[in-house]
């Protein structure tokens, strides 16, 4: 329980900072490449090294790399639905959940099996 | 235009905003460990690079640029969607960055926490910076 608490807060903490950064950053383009950080990672993979070892952060790190595939094919997803399709915010970035996870699962199914 | 820090922008954000931020953000953190937990860290990893706050984040920008142009009188739809989709186009950018954090995590893990967490944070800020100064070559307005 308490190690659940532990990741909450650091990664609570670690988001908002680059949340908070991404805000004040001008012009809006630079502020678009911290809606990319390693937020997530930076807690989860600290709290990996102290707890389970470079073994499995390496592991971890190797799936991030076909996760970060996936991120970039979800926000070409969002832009289309945005742009081309005329959702709102909240509908695009919500549909196009179905993209991440579809080229995570399946790159990480053909790569790493 | 140089790079800036604008610190007005932030008296735009409501506490709850900030609030809605650090539970997604901590909900998606402690997500990521039960999944690598259960299904072993070669799952759990993918989950290191989703889009937690994305939604969040792009629905504020979206609200933000609406209630601007609603001030002025304005219908701020196309201008709101607009700057949310400027902000994922800047993602699938960033996301070039994060996989190259990713890659110096995999190849410097060895070494320890300290050395592979700050060769990666330091790429990927280097990696982000050259990417948004090339896409301002590529689209200069």
């Amino acid at each position: 329980m308490v190690d659940y608490l532990v990741r909450f807060l650091a990664g609570g903490a670690v988001v908002s900072a680059f949340a908070i950064l991404g805000d004040m950053l001008r012009p809006k383009s630079v502020a678009g490449l911290f809606g990319a950080a390693p937020s997530v990672a930076l807690a989860t993979l600290t709290l990996a090294f102290w707890k389970e070892g470079p073994a499995y952060v390496m592991s971890e790190s190797r799936s991030m790399l076909l996760g970060s595939v996936a991120l970039a094919v979800y926000c070409f997803v969002v832009c289309q639905l945005l742009i081309r399709g005329r959702l709102s915010a909240l509908s695009a970035t919500l549909s196009a959940f179905v993209a991440w996870l579809g080229v995570a699962l399946g790159l990480k199914q053909l790569l790493l099996g | 235009m140089p790079i800036k820090l604008k610190a007005s922008a932030l008296s735009q954000t409501r506490w709850y905003e900030y609030l809605v931020r650090f539970v997604l953000g901590g909900a998606a953190t402690v997500v990521a460990g039960m999944i690598a937990e259960h299904f072993g860290p070669a799952v759990g990893g993918l989950f290191l690079a989703f889009p937690a706050i994305f939604c969040a984040s792009a629905t504020l920008i979206e609200k933000h640029e609406r209630e601007r142009k609603a001030k002025r009188g304005l219908q701020g739809g196309d201008r709101g969607r607009g700057a949310a989709a400027l902000d994922a186009a800047g993602a699938a950018w960033g996301s070039l960055a994060l996989a190259a954090f990713a890659a110096i995590m995999w190849v410097t893990a060895t070494r320890g926490a300290a050395v592979s967490l700050l060769a990666a944070s330091l790429v990927w800020l280097l990696c982000a910076a050259a990417l948004w100064l090339s896409r301002r070559k590529l689209r200069p307005r």
